[in-house]
């Protein structure tokens, strides 16, 4: 497994599959009355979270738990170093003289992970930077989509919202076009450039035309501290063009799903019938994230001990 | 003061031989000006130096440094703007105004341009702010640090641009009367605000905040459009886009009083130096696409912009060992100028070592209205600098005359190395070291 994982460019279909069939067997050991693993004993993970986060921080939290590593939560916040003016770089020295073995990164400026990854001897995780990535969000919605539909073939995929902005669409365009699905992104057009067409996608802002083919409707939230740009004229009317309620969803086929990674924005981008109804994976996609999380850990760092591929190592039953 | 004969050189004066390859000539210093230049000088009691193999052109001349004093200097004074100027072939530098405080007054150009006497390595001469404190509201005092001792002659507010078109065309309308240049930053904050990298595919994917090529050609247009208006003399700072190129070579092919500059790191790289995050390729104007990269090479070749310009700008460790998104745009280039141009522009055969040395030297010593910079004349102010065009080296910032080490450029193999530099006649670079103090 790779060092680092700051981009979901550098996963190949094989690297998705192997963490997804991992995070499988992983998601049954947390089913069990006893939930946890040896497997990273005497490691440790940092949470360094440079921007508010509480699911993917006790997500993470929990996933290096389970597996039995030590557990630090830096976050920035006013009464950290970084309060009193420690800079990024003197930060990440301070953890690796610590002897951290791994970083999982939540910072609010996109390639941070990438500066980090060049500054530490630690595995860096990016769990969210900026306008640019969030791999693992990706990663768990690739495992509950093949949860749900076994495989990704023809899997046809809208993702619908703010793409400029949104680290979890590019994630998942990645992804989900490494793995063979066909996306098509739909959104206002000043949330959704013509120029994206260079990620292999297809790009439009008729939702309603796009919506009887999909198998997928992957909604973004609609960022409230964007509205001040004036990207749209009003909650209504993106409710009305783009937002997701009972009506819409009727024009999708029967086996079609509804996806978002939260939090979610009821009545602009969906509504509380459509986010409530079976059809949703939005708690599958909450559930794991867990599991997925355990994965990677389990494959970054418990790897390095033992050699080989994942067969080898102690694969839970 | 010392009597020098530089002989065996190739001396190449692209203001007398604009289209030649120089020819072979010794030439000779006395009493800080060139007295001949012959194909062959003989004359004792001179110190002699020998440029077999190597070219002697003009002292080059940098129309945008930051100095950084007052204010910074824990990040670069004069003296070591000066000492990178002069280890970098150049003799005479234009410093931009935005010091802290900003050069607004008579009191603070003269005090750069004292300042850079004392320093002695290079003619520093002051550009002004066009207002208060660059806030683009009140005029500066233009009128006084024109008729200063330090005889401000071109006026900018770079570092910003010039956001209010009617403030613009009452600087311009004023500036003409005193024959000064009015030189933009072009930049539509509104448009660029927020941004990081140059907008397009590559900001996309990275997940920044882009600054669109319409931020700088929209008010290059408008810029165009005034100097039309007023007659004023324009010039435009650091272009980047292919957009802007084509904007000047127009206001060219009309006659209008229009020059442009563009820097070593925009006919060098592109966005895709962006790739890795790396705070050193952060710049503004950003690194734009292969084909603005391209159009700025075609510019430079047609004489559509007429100089190269570093826009040195020094940051320190602290400033630029941060995110991306917080790290201040900005790098040094005085010292790196000549041999990205030749390895860049003379090498792939873009341009002639002539016009190379022609958009480093002559047309930028035109812009300021330097009659002693830009050319080797008899009678005239040595000012020259001595280099090897074929010498190789490896960029290595911890041997940078600057106080500052941000370049982008760390570890890249050029082409072309200063020897020597000589201003007003005095020996300041000495088989490629600086010698301070050289100014007594």
């Amino acid at each position: 497994m790779h060092k680092h994982l700051l981009s979901m460019d550098q996963l190949s279909a094989e690297d998705i599959t192997t963490i997804l069939d991992t995070a499988g067997s992983l998601r049954q050991v947390t089913s069990r009355p006893i939930k946890k693993l040896p497997t990273l004993r005497g490691r440790t993970v940092c949470n360094l979270f440079y921007e508010a986060s509480t699911r993917t921080r006790i997500s993470f939290e929990l996933a290096a738990k389970r597996l039995s590593a030590d557990v630090i939560n830096f976050s920035a916040d006013s009464k950290s170093s970084v309060a009193k003016g420690e800079g990024f770089k003197d930060t990440a020295w301070t953890l690796e003289a610590m002897g951290v073995d791994a970083i999982v990164v939540r910072h609010g400026s996109s390639g941070a992970p990438h500066q980090l990854s060049k500054w530490v001897q630690a595995s860096v995780i990016n769990a969210g930077d900026g306008s640019h990535e969030h791999p693992t969000q990706a990663l768990l919605d690739l495992y509950s989509i093949r949860e749900h539909f076994k495989d990704f073939e023809n899997l046809k995929v809208a993702i619908v919202g703010d793409i400029i902005s949104s680290r979890v669409a590019r994630s998942n365009v990645k992804g989900l076009v490494t793995m063979g699905a066909r996306v098509t992104l739909v959104g206002p057009p000043t949330l959704v450039p013509p120029e994206a067409a260079a990620w292999g996608v297809e790009v439009t802002t008729d939702l309603d035309a796009v919506l009887p083919e999909v198998d997928i409707c992957y909604l973004l939230r609609v960022q409230k501290e964007r509205q001040s740009e004036q990207l749209f004229p009003t909650d209504r009317e993106y409710a009305a063009l783009w937002g997701l309620d009972a009506k819409r969803l009727a024009k999708m086929h029967p086996e079609s799903v509804v996806m978002h990674p939260g939090p979610m924005n009821r009545g602009v981008e969906i509504s509380a019938e459509v986010s409530e109804s079976p059809r949703s994976l939005i708690l599958d996609q909450v559930a794991n994230g867990l599991a997925v999380r355990m994965s990677l850990l389990y494959l970054m760092l418990g790897g390095r001990e033992v050699e080989g591929s994942v067969a080898d190592a102690e694969v839970p039953a | 003061m010392s009597t020098y004969l530089i002989t065996g050189g190739t001396v190449v004066d692209p203001s007398t031989d604009p289209d030649g390859g120089g020819r072979r000539a010794d030439v000779l210093i006395e009493n800080g000006e060139v007295l001949a230049i012959d194909t062959s000088i003989a004359k004792d009691d001179v110190e002699a130096i020998d440029a077999t193999g190597l070219v002697v052109a003009p002292g080059l001349v940098d129309l945008h440094t930051h100095v950084r004093e007052p204010g910074r200097e824990d990040e670069e004074t004069i003296l070591t703007a000066s000492a990178a100027a002069a280890a970098g072939g150049y003799t005479a530098i234009c410093t931009m105004p935005n010091t802290d405080p900003v050069a607004d007054s008579a009191a603070i150009v003269e005090k750069v341009w004292a300042l850079g006497r004392e320093a002695g390595l290079v003619e520093v001469l002051p550009a002004g702010a066009l207002s208060k404190d660059l806030a683009g509201e009140k005029m500066a005092d233009i009128g006084e640090m024109a008729m200063s001792a330090a005889r401000v002659r071109l006026f900018t507010d770079d570092g910003r641009g010039v956001q209010d078109a009617l403030f613009a065309r009452r600087a311009m309308e004023y500036l003409r009367g005193f024959g000064a240049v009015y030189a933009e930053h072009c930049e539509i904050e509104a448009l660029a605000r927020g941004g990081h990298m140059h907008e397009g595919a590559r900001s996309l994917a990275l997940g920044l905040r882009g600054i669109p090529a319409a931020a700088e050609e929209l008010m290059a247009a408008r810029d165009i459009a005034l100097a039309r208006l007023t007659g004023c003399r324009l010039h435009l700072l650091h272009i980047s886009t292919a957009g802007t190129v084509e904007l000047v070579r127009r206001a060219k092919a009309e006659g209008l009083p229009v020059t442009a500059e563009a820097t070593p790191h925009h006919f060098t790289l592109t966005d895709a130096a962006l790739e890795d995050y790396d705070p050193m390729a952060k710049v503004n104007p950003p690194l734009r696409e292969e084909s603005d990269r391209a159009a700025v090479v075609a510019g430079l070749a047609d004489g559509t912009i007429d100089a190269i310009a570093t826009d040195h700008a020094p940051h320190s460790r602290e400033e630029k060992d941060q995110e991306l998104s917080y790290a201040p745009p900005g790098l040094v280039g005085l010292e790196t100028a000549l041999a990205l141009t030749i390895s860049e522009l003379v090498e792939p055969g873009h341009l002639s070592l002539t016009q190379a040395l022609e958009r480093l030297s002559t047309a930028p010593a035109r812009v300021l209205g330097l009659e002693d910079h830009g050319r080797i004349q008899p009678g005239r102010p040595a000012n020259i600098v001595v280099f090897d065009p074929g010498a190789a080296w490896t960029i290595d910032a911890t041997r940078f005359n600057s106080m500052s080490r941000n370049t982008p450029f760390e570890g890249r193999t050029v082409t072309g190395r200063v020897a020597h530099t000589f201003f007003n006649g005095r020996h300041t670079v000495v088989d490629g070291v600086v010698r301070v103090g050289a100014a007594v």
